[in-house]
């Protein structure tokens, strides 16, 4: 006992050194830059002068002033595209959990194929397929979903679309996760008790679903709040979103305290939004749903 | 009747919404594939013009493609390695010990797979330039370490949690050292998990374009060059070595699959 005991002290600080190396390459290069935003964002000058720190508030003012209408933009579309892609992955994903059988495994392998493509390759070859001369194009305009003279490639539905292509696996994933967890048997006791399939898939399955659910929500949400390759790629300038400033305002314009600025509401805002899903949720099921 | 023929329907109905599912998530992987042997005339790649194999023949055939390839190679493998190591130490720690903190680091490690890319990207970029550090390939090297590092933590997690940890104790029990027992019971039973993650990491460094993007100074990556290509026109020959990375781990994965069959029946 004695022994043990003294194994569990001696052992008592191996956990922080296992952390040790993993934490300092995230503080440093995750949470010191974040911080550092906040430094950026205060500065005031010129590019051709250099920027200096000055307490200057002002470029959250004309941050959230000029770009109001790109805030806006980026929280519907990435609500739609979530909301779209929960209405196509949850069918999918109930299935592969119940119905699939032998196919399961090979139905989950095609979900996450598309990650071996490259993004943006494929992201490119929606250009094609949306393009004004495309078979997709002519059966809208066939089917009456679009004008004459109706185009998809540089609107807004095309970037939603393909929003919701890109991040729809982050979707799928934890829904299937949720669902695959489910004891059977609390559906058969639910049916057993003369629920209807109806009631008990409301009663009984989409409860049970919920933290993937919530998780998926997230994981698409997020990276499509911050997307500026979709808008950039399928939509115009009518459809740029607060990544495309924040891109643009840092690499091209070079206006680094208000593209400071607005990186940085983006990040207090999805976090504080994370935080509050956290505590409704427990942390647990978050970064559990999330593998 | 009617009840078990609409049981029926609504059975049939979901598995043809998951077809459809599945070719919505294929549609632009199989245009990839198809025009990577069009005949294009112009610089564009975007309308079919007939068939060829002549991209084929020459997959590097367009001047500073190879070099990128090569560079993306070399910071996904590097980024992997580096994560792996510092990750699989962290699981390792958040699962297997109790200890002061514990909850505020899992969320921690979290917080980045919470953040945009574009912030990540940006925010790493703002510190470079107030510290005054020139960007190239090891700026590229530390910023994809720093992501793939959440994503190897929380990939290994969950496998470890599913882990009886009661093989370890008898290791230990049996006079096996604290280095041994690693390296003999803990290092095989977590290697599936850790293989995972690398996969994923090696996949996701290859294919980052938005952190790439504002650390790259003047090194050049693939996605990097494709997302410089677009605007003139990407050239083929980047479809057919995205085909062929496809190709390539189709074949691992069937290849994964009829090792593991293998040992299955060896076992039986």
């Amino acid at each position: 006992m004695a022994r043990l005991l003294s194994l569990r002290r001696r052992r008592s600080a191996l956990p922080y050194l296992l952390l040790a190396p993993g934490l300092l390459w995230l503080g440093v290069f995750y949470l010191v830059p974040a911080l550092n935003q906040v430094y950026v964002s205060l500065q005031d000058g010129t590019l051709e002068q250099g920027y200096l720190f000055d307490w200057n508030w002002s470029s959250y003012g004309d941050a959230l002033a000029d770009y109001r209408e790109q805030f806006g933009r980026s929280i519907g579309y990435a609500a739609t595209a979530t909301a779209i892609a929960f209405v196509i992955s949850f069918p999918l994903a109930y299935f592969i959990a119940f119905k699939a059988g032998r196919l399961k495994s090979l139905m989950l392998f095609l979900i996450i194929l598309p990650f071996f493509t490259s993004y943006l390759v494929r992201t490119i070859a929606w250009q094609t397929i949306l393009a004004d001369d495309s078979t997709v194009v002519g059966a809208a305009k066939t089917l009456g979903l679009l004008d004459g003279d109706g185009r998809l490639l540089a609107t807004r539905t095309a970037v939603i679309a393909g929003i919701t292509y890109n991040f729809l696996p982050f979707m799928a994933l934890p829904l299937y996760v949720s669902l695959e967890k489910i004891d059977r048997r609390l559906i058969e006791a639910a049916t057993d008790l003369y629920a209807s399939r109806g009631v008990a898939f409301r009663r009984v399955t989409l409860p049970l679903a919920l933290p993937g659910i919530f998780a998926g929500s997230l994981l698409t949400f997020i990276p499509a709040v911050g997307d500026f390759i979709n808008a950039q790629l399928l939509g115009s300038s009518r459809q740029y979103m607060i990544g495309n400033v924040i891109q643009s305002r840092f690499l091209v314009v070079q206006d680094y305290p208000v593209a400071a600025a607005l990186s940085f509401l983006l990040m207090a805002a999805l976090l504080v939004a994370v935080l509050l899903y956290a505590r409704a949720l427990g942390a647990r099921n978050l970064t559990e749903s999330a593998v | 009747m009617s009840a078990r023929l609409w049981a029926t329907a609504r059975e049939r109905l979901i598995a043809l919404w998951a077809a459809l599912a599945l070719l919505y998530l294929f549609l632009s992987i199989f245009v990839v594939v198809l025009f990577s042997f069009n005949d294009n005339q112009g610089r564009f790649n975007l309308t079919w013009e007939g068939f060829t194999l002549k991209h084929w023949q020459d997959p590097f055939g367009v001047e500073g493609l190879g070099e990128a390839l090569r560079n993306s190679l070399a910071i996904a493998a590097l980024s992997t390695l580096v994560a792996l190591a510092l990750g699989t130490l962290m699981a390792l720690a958040l699962v297997r010990h109790r200890f002061r903190g514990r909850a505020g680091a899992d969320l921690f490690v979290f917080l980045p797979l919470a953040t945009p890319e574009v912030v990540l990207g940006a925010a790493l970029l703002a510190l470079f330039l107030t510290m005054n550090v020139d960007t190239g390939f090891h700026t590229i090297l530390i910023a994809h370490v720093m992501f793939n590092v959440s994503y190897v933590v929380v990939t290994i997690k969950a496998r470890l949690e599913g882990m009886d940890t009661h093989l370890e104790e008898a290791a230990m029990d049996l006079g096996a050292s604290g280095w041994t027992t690693f390296r003999k019971v803990t290092l095989p039973v977590i290697l599936p998990g850790v293989t995972a993650a690398g996969l994923l990491a090696f996949a996701l460094s290859f294919d980052d374009f938005v952190i790439t993007n504002f650390n790259a100074g003047q090194t050049m990556t693939f996605p990097l060059f494709i997302w410089g290509a677009a605007r003139q026109g990407v050239p083929p020959q980047v479809n057919v070595l995205a085909t062929l990375l496809l190709f390539g781990v189709l074949a691992l994965m069937a290849l994964n699959v009829v090792a593991q069959r293998r040992r299955a029946r060896a076992v039986a």
